[in-house]
């Protein structure tokens, strides 16, 4: 018998006992639409757990310069400022695997408003890219600044929670003015609350600047990462009683400038740097490219020669990638092994009423071997019969499936992503249930003895 | 030779656990092309495992099964239903029609086990012509339930003539229906005899039905009793 014969002997047999045909493929449905749901609402969990560990930085790759090393001495990641504004413009254009560049400055200093003063923990200048990267682009209350106010060194800032809250009393900072080591700037937003971050410091502390002005009106000419406000304090309270035993007067060479005239007359920088570069990789998987893209790039910016070692460091968040990776792992395989199980059972149904069937009809047997049918078309009708139901049950289960994750989400209010691997993985797994489920009923059937099978009651 | 069918010393043996039941003990027995014969036996004669080895649907323990010149008592499963397919046609005491199948269905059986190619709509030709040919022709999508006794005995017969068979074998072919619907019957198979040349066996045990045999071959205690004319 050739295939479609076989298939519509299995299908006009089925269409006889319908009701029947009907129940049997419900433990297959169950199965497979459980299965689809699952799978769906386990995707949208991965992807909401991807979410919010993305808005913890997992897909960031910070950029940082490299260590000086002067006559075997090495100073340290850092010590030595290789990276530029340009390094991030060429990031930005040449990474296809990286989604947002950011150049990041870094101060510590004292702000001050009114008749308050607080040093915050985090003092960036950077780009509104920046906000992306860290997902925080969710604002309390007013907006950010824009890449405008970068190019044209605007004095605004945005500021944290934290900030709010130590130097307003909890009132509404926008529009007010803060001084930043003597430079006002004008509060336009205030960061939603991020709590504090793995290591335990607070991220609501942190003001985020333009990156230029944080650069030629507030670091300027110091490169260090320092407490820049201590510095100059200490330089001016000639009257400290530990100055002597702690001296940290340092000797400058050259007349040192007051904070006012910095402020007042940005120092043009021949050779801008900045500290850090901050860039996220459009997806995890895509972090090992970036890498590779970033290294590749700046390595020409910088003009390295092949053996010369990169004079800067790209840093991955591993810990946080891991993280990720685990706890999607985990989901799949759970859903994988109620997948399982709930086709099994469903394909023990089919053996189940296969074998009604088989005993049912051991007079067709019968019948269909005295006209010529020979042991393996016996098998192959009930085995298509099997499979039919299977697949039946799939195809059913599919759309049950599809409907329930549909409902799910919509009434539930429960995160879903279709997956078609889930539909193909339930067509495939469905046929093989009744590939192998169908067999031994089928086989049963084929083995009976056209003489007795004719005469069975 | 002109005989279809040539029996020489069959004999069939069934093990049950320890001991050796002989059923058959010896037949031999020869059927011409185109005879109508009766097979007759009360139950327990072997009558019935003598028609399962007529029908290659068993083999002998030992002897000889001359079917149109072939040997066939040593043919493997597969071997015998191919044989079974082309060469014989079977019809029962209770039909064995498929429940809730049209009569058209029913009749195409056969023909989904047959090594020739043919295409779909040949088939439900030639079953058109056999449903026709016993005076079915306005009851082809009718099923089983929908038909009576003897139409359904009809319909089997249809069903036995589809691969052009040069046996039928009937097995108490009027066994379940009232005298009048048997004689048409059995006048069905005259005519399939005397027009078609088909050889038929009928297996009775009602000499009222070996009455319309050429000659009837009785049986008993797995030896051929006698064998002669018609009753």
């Amino acid at each position: 018998m050739r295939l479609l014969g076989i298939l519509k002997t299995a299908a006009s047999a089925l269409r006889r006992n319908i009701m029947r045909t009907l129940l049997t493929t419900l433990g297959i449905v169950i199965g497979v639409a459980a299965v689809i749901t699952m799978m769906e609402i386990g995707n949208g969990a991965t992807l909401a757990i991807q979410r919010t560990l993305t808005s913890i930085g997992a897909n960031s790759l910070v950029v940082m310069s490299g260590a000086q090393n002067v006559g075997g001495i090495n100073y340290g990641i850092g010590s030595i400022t290789t990276l530029s504004p340009n390094d991030a413009d060429s990031i930005a254009k040449e990474c296809s695997a990286c989604a947002n560049v950011a150049p990041v400055v870094r101060a510590r200093t004292q702000i001050v408003y009114g008749n308050r003063n607080w040093v915050p923990t985090y003092i960036y200048g950077s780009t509104p890219s920046f906000l992306q990267i860290r997902d925080w682009t969710d604002m309390d209350a007013g907006e950010a600044f824009t890449e405008h106010d970068v190019l044209n060194v605007s004095k605004v800032c945005i500021v944290g929670r934290t900030i709010v809250r130590e130097l307003f009393a909890g009132q509404s900072p926008i529009g007010k003015e803060i001084r930043v080591r003597n430079v006002a700037f004008k509060v336009v937003g205030v960061l939603s609350p991020k709590g504090a971050n793995m290591m335990g410091q607070d991220q609501d502390d942190t003001l985020l600047a333009p990156w230029t002005t944080i650069k030629y009106r507030v670091v300027a000419t110091s490169l260090s990462s320092g407490n820049q406000s201590t510095t100059d304090t200490s330089n001016t309270t000639e009257v400290n009683s530990l100055s002597e035993t702690y001296p940290n007067i340092t000797t400058s060479l050259y007349p040192v400038q007051s904070s006012n005239e910095l402020a007042d007359v940005p120092q043009p920088i021949r050779f801008a740097n900045v500290d850090q570069i901050l860039t996220n990789a459009r997806s995890a998987e895509e972090i090992p490219s970036a890498i590779r893209q970033i290294t590749d790039v700046l390595r020409e910016n910088h003009h390295l020669r092949p053996a010369a070692p990169n004079d800067f460091a790209v840093r991955d968040m591993t810990e946080i990638t891991q993280a990720m990776s685990s706890t999607t792992e985990l989901i799949t395989k759970l859903l994988l092994y109620v997948a399982m199980i709930s086709l099994v059972v469903g394909g023990v149904g089919i053996m189940n009423i296969m074998l009604v069937s088989v005993t049912e009809r051991t007079r067709e047997i019968g019948l269909r071997m005295a006209v010529g049918a020979e042991p393996n078309d016996i098998l192959s009708q009930f085995l298509a019969e099997a499979i039919v139901l299977c697949l039946l049950g799939g195809i059913m289960g599919i759309l049950v499936g599809r409907g329930a994750s549909i409902l799910v989400s919509k009434v539930l209010n429960w995160p879903t992503a279709p997956s078609v691997g889930a539909i193909v993985a339930a067509v495939v797994v469905s046929a093989s249930v009744g590939v192998i489920f169908g067999f031994y009923p089928a086989w049963k059937g084929s083995r009976l003895d056209p003489i007795d099978a004719l005469r069975y009651e | 030779m002109n005989d279809l069918i040539n029996l020489k010393n069959i004999h069939k043996t069934y093990h049950l656990g320890e001991v050796d039941l002989p059923v058959l003990k010896g037949v031999s027995l020869k059927v011409a092309r185109g005879e109508l014969v009766a097979l007759m036996g009360v139950s327990g004669s072997g009558k019935s495992t003598l028609m399962n080895i007529l029908g290659c649907l068993d083999h002998p323990t030992s002897g000889e099964y001359w079917l149109d010149g072939l040997e066939i008592s040593r043919f493997g499963a597969k071997e015998r239903a191919r044989l079974r397919n082309r060469i014989i046609g079977f019809v029962f005491q209770s039909f064995n029609l498929l429940p809730r199948t049209t009569a058209l269905e029913n009749v195409l059986l056969p023909l989904s086990y047959t090594r020739e190619n043919l295409t779909e709509h040949l088939k439900r030709q030639r079953a058109a012509e056999m449903l026709e040919k016993v005076g079915l022709a306005d009851r082809v999508h009718h099923q089983p339930s929908q038909l009576s006794g003897g139409e359904q005995q009809r319909v089997a017969i249809a069903r036995s003539l589809i691969n052009g068979p040069q046996i039928l074998l009937a097995d108490e072919p009027t066994g379940n229906l009232d005298s009048r619907t048997s004689e048409e019957i059995l006048d069905m198979f005259e005519k399939l005899n005397g027009i078609d040349g088909i050889t038929i066996i009928l297996v009775t045990h009602d000499p009222g039905v070996a009455h319309h045999a050429q000659r009837t071959i009785r049986i008993r205690d797995g030896l051929i009793e006698g064998s002669g004319g018609p009753l």
